[in-house]
C-alpha cells in the first residue's frame, strides 16, 4: 500500500509540475489541481497510513492520527477556492487581452489607471 | 495585555464584512471606517508593542486549549515590531487611497484592505505552524484581490501570474508542513522547538528536507533569487497604494525565515550544520546585485522602484544569513527602514504616473508641479540608495558592521558597496530623466492625459511627507530602534523564553501532570472498581480546563 500511495503522490507531482510549465493559463490550472491533490493525499500519509481504524483515541487497539484529516480539510477548502478564484482571473484576462498566454511580452508597458 | 493579542485579528476580521455588508454604496462611509479600524490597530498595536518591549512573551491560547493540542498567538518583541509596522503602513496607504481616489477605482478596496490586514496580523502573530499557512493564504487572497484592484489588461494579465506562482507557493507550503508534520509530530512551533532537540540521528536527512521546503516557501514570499520573477511585474502593474503595502508582504517572508530558522531550525541544531545559511548567503549577494544592476536599467519609474525591493530584500536577508544577534538586529532596523523607503517610493511612482500619463524614462514635457514630487522623490531615492544621513545608510552601516567577523566579509562588503554606488546612479538616471531633462527641451509636446480627478490631491502628497518623515524619524532615533533591535535579536537567540511561555516552566508542566494524574486517580475511584464495564485500559485524554482565561 505505502508502494501504491507513494507512485500516486509521484506521478501526480510530476504531471502537476510539467502542465504548470505550459505556457498557457488552462493547462497551468489544471497542472495546480493535480499538484494540490497530490499534497493532499500527501498531508493524509504524514499521519501513517493505517487502514480501518477509527480517528479516535482508545475506541479500539489501533488508531488513526485525526490531526492530518483535519488539516487535508483545510487544505482542500483553501485549494478549492483558490483554483475558482483562478479560474476567474485567467478568464477574465483572457476577454480583457484577447490572448490567454501567462508571459508578459512587453514588461515595460503601463497599466491602465482604471476608471 | 491578555485578550488584546487577538484584537488585530478580529478587528479587521468584523470591520471588513462590515463594510462589504452595509455600507457598500456609500464611499464616504467606508473611508470613515476603514481608517477609524486602521487608527484603532494602530492604537492596539502600538500598545502591544509597549508592552512586549520589557521582555515578556505572552502566549495567548485561542478558546483556552493549551498548547500544543490548540493554536496559540504568542507577542514577543519581534512579532510586536512587526505588527506596529504594518500597523502604522496600512494606516498610511489607506489615507493615501482614499486622498487620491484609487479605493473608488474598483470595488471592495476598503473590505479587502481589511482582510488583508487581518492576514498580516495573523501571520505575524500566531505559534502554530499551519495557522501560519492559513494566515498565508489569508494574505494572498486578500493580495489577489488588491492587485487587480482597477482592472485593466496589463494589470489583470500581472494578476494571473502573480496567482499562478504563489499558488505554486502554497503548495509547496503544504508539502513542507506535511513533512514536518510526519517528522515531528506537531505543528506547534515551540512544541517543535524542544521536539527537535530529541529527535532521533536518523531522521536527520528528512529534518533537512523540511527545512529546505520551508525556506524556499519563505524566500519566495521574500522575493530572493532565484525566486523573484514574480515581483517586478506584481509591483510594477499593481496599483501603487496596493504596491506600497506589498512593500510589508515581502518583510513577512523575512520575519518568517528569522523566527522559524531561529527557534525551531537554529544553526546550533546538530541535523542543520548551516544548511541554511549557506543557501542563503549566495542568494541573498546575487539578488542584491540583481536587484541594483534592475534598478538602473529598469525602462521605467516602476520598475526601477520594484528592483530597489528586490535590492533591499538581499541586504535584509544578507544580514539574516549571518544568524548572530547582531546580524538578526541590523536585518530588523533595516527591515522597518526599507518598508517605509519602498513604500514612499511606490507612492511618488503613482504621484509621476498621474502627472503624466506614465513613468516611462523618456523625456516628455514637464510634469505639472514637478518641483515638489521630485523633492520627495529626492529625499525617498536618498534612503533607498542608502546615502547618509537618512535610515538607510544606518541600516546599511549596522549590516557592514554585523558581517565584519564573517570569514566572507570582503565578498559582501565588495557586494553591498558597488551595488550601492549602482543604486545611487540608476536613481540618479531615473530622477533626471524624468525631472530635469524635460526643462531642457525647448518645445515640450502636447500633453493630452487627463488627470484623474483627486489623484494629485494636496493630501496624497502629505501622505507621502508622513512616510519620509518617518525614515527621518528612523534615523534620528536610531538609538532607541537600534537598542529594541538589539534586544529582539537577544530575545530570538534565547528561545527557551519562547518555550516556556507558551508551553509552561518545567514546574509548570510538572504541575499539571500531577493534576491529571489526581484527575484520572479520581475518575478510576468513582467509576472504574467494582464495575463489570469492560475497561480497555486506555482513558480517554480529556484536557483539564485550563484556569484563568
Amino acid at each position: 500500500m505505502e508502494l501504491l500511495v507513494a507512485l500516486t503522490i509521484g506521478v501526480m507531482t510530476a504531471a502537476g509540475v510539467y502542465l504548470l510549465l505550459r505556457l498557457r493559463t488552462f493547462p497551468v490550472v489544471l497542472g495546480l489541481s493535480m499538484l494540490s491533490y497530490a499534497v493532499n493525499v500527501f498531508i493524509f500519509a504524514s499521519g501513517r497510513l493505517v487502514v480501518g481504524a477509527p480517528p479516535v483515541l482508545g475506541a479500539g487497539a489501533t488508531m488513526t492520527d485525526p490531526l492530518p484529516q483535519a488539516l487535508v480539510l483545510t487544505a482542500i477548502v483553501i485549494s478549492f477556492g483558490m483554483t475558482a478564484l483562478v479560474v476567474i482571473l485567467a478568464l477574465g484576462s483572457y476577454l480583457n487581452a484577447g490572448t490567454d498566454m501567462i508571459d508578459i511580452e512587453k514588461p515595460g508597458e503601463q497599466p491602465e489607471t482604471g476608471h | 495585555m491578555q485578550h488584546w493579542i487577538v484584537a488585530p485579528i478580529v478587528l479587521p476580521a468584523l470591520i471588513g464584512p462590515l463594510i462589504v455588508l452595509t455600507m457598500r454604496h456609500d464611499a464616504t462611509l467606508q473611508r470613515i471606517a476603514g481608517i477609524a479600524s486602521m487608527v484603532a490597530l494602530v492604537g492596539i498595536t502600538l500598545a502591544l508593542l509597549v508592552a512586549a518591549s520589557g521582555g515578556d512573551i505572552e502566549s495567548y491560547e485561542l478558546g483556552s486549549w493549551p498548547a500544543p493540542f490548540g493554536i496559540v498567538l504568542v507577542l514577543d518583541r519581534l512579532s510586536a515590531l512587526m505588527v506596529t509596522l504594518t500597523a502604522l503602513l496600512g494606516l498610511i496607504v489607506l489615507a493615501y487611497a482614499s486622498a487620491t481616489g484609487w479605493d473608488q477605482r474598483g470595488r471592495n478596496f476598503h473590505a479587502l484592505f481589511q482582510f488583508q490586514m487581518m492576514g498580516l496580523f495573523g501571520a505575524m502573530l500566531t505559534g502554530d505552524i499551519f495557522n501560519l499557512f492559513v494566515f498565508f493564504e489569508i494574505l494572498l487572497i486578500a493580495s489577489y484581490g488588491l492587485m487587480t484592484h482597477g482592472g485593466g489588461r496589463m494589470r489583470l494579465r500581472g494578476g494571473v501570474q502573480y496567482v499562478i506562482f504563489n499558488l505554486a507557493g502554497s503548495t509547496l507550503f503544504l508539502f513542507a508542513l506535511g513533512t514536518l508534520y510526519a517528522v515531528f509530530g506537531s505543528l506547534n512551533m515551540a512544541d517543535l522547538a524542544e521536539r527537535a532537540l530529541i529527535l532521533p540521528d536518523g531522521d536527520a536527512a528528512l529534518v533537512r528536507v523540511t527545512a529546505a521546503l520551508l525556506v524556499l516557501v519563505f524566500v519566495l514570499k521574500g522575493a530572493l533569487l532565484p525566486l523573484h520573477f514574480w515581483l517586478p511585474n506584481t509591483y510594477a502593474l499593481a496599483p501603487a497604494p496596493v504596491a506600497a503595502l506589498f512593500a510589508v508582504m515581502t518583510k513577512v517572508g523575512a520575519y518568517a525565515v528569522i523566527r522559524v530558522y531561529t527557534l525551531i531550525f537554529p544553526d546550533t541544531l546538530a541535523a542543520m550544520d548551516g544548511l541554511i545559511s549557506d543557501v542563503l548567503l549566495p542568494a541573498a549577494l546575487i539578488t542584491l546585485a540583481v536587484g541594483m544592476i534592475g534598478v538602473l536599467g529598469g525602462g521605467t519609474l516602476a520598475r526601477v522602484v520594484s528592483f530597489a525591493a528586490i535590492g533591499s530584500m538581499g541586504t535584509l536577508f544578507l544580514a539574516v544569513s549571518t544568524f548572530s544577534e547582531t546580524g538578526i538586529a541590523a536585518a530588523l532596523y533595516y527591515l522597518v527602514h526599507s518598508t517605509l523607503a519602498g513604500a514612499a517610493l511606490f507612492l511618488i511612482v503613482d504621484q509621476v504616473r498621474a502627472r503624466r500619463g506614465n513613468s516611462a524614462l523618456r523625456v516628455q514635457a514637464p510634469m505639472s508641479g514637478g518641483g515638489l514630487v521630485s523633492a520627495l522623490f529626492f529625499v525617498a531615492a536618498i534612503a533607498a540608495a542608502g546615502m547618509p544621513p537618512l535610515s538607510g545608510f544606518l541600516g546599511k552601516l549596522l549590516v557592514l558592521d554585523a558581517v565584519r567577523d564573517q570569514s566572507w566579509w570582503v565578498w559582501a562588503w565588495g557586494f553591498v558597496l558597488g551595488t550601492s554606488l549602482l543604486a545611487v546612479v540608476g536613481f540618479a538616471r531615473a530622477g533626471s530623466a524624468l525631472f530635469w531633462k524635460p526643462h531642457d527641451t525647448m518645445t515640450p509636446t502636447a500633453d493630452d492625459f487627463r488627470i484623474a480627478p483627486g489623484a494629485t490631491s494636496g493630501v496624497g502628497l502629505g501622505v507621502i511627507g508622513v512616510l519620509l518623515a518617518l525614515i527621518v524619524a528612523l534615523a534620528v532615533f536610531a538609538a532607541p530602534a537600534t537598542r529594541y533591535a538589539q534586544s529582539t535579536a537577544a530575545q530570538l537567540f534565547h528561545p527557551v523564553s519562547y518555550i516556556h511561555a507558551v508551553m509552561g516552566t518545567p514546574e509548570q508542566r510538572a504541575a499539571r501532570e500531577a493534576a491529571e494524574a489526581a484527575a484520572r486517580a479520581a475518575h478510576d475511584a468513582a467509576h472504574g472498581l467494582g464495575d463489570d464495564a469492560p475497561d480497555d485500559g486506555a482513558v480517554p485524554q480529556t484536557a483539564p480546563p485550563s484556569e484563568g482565561h
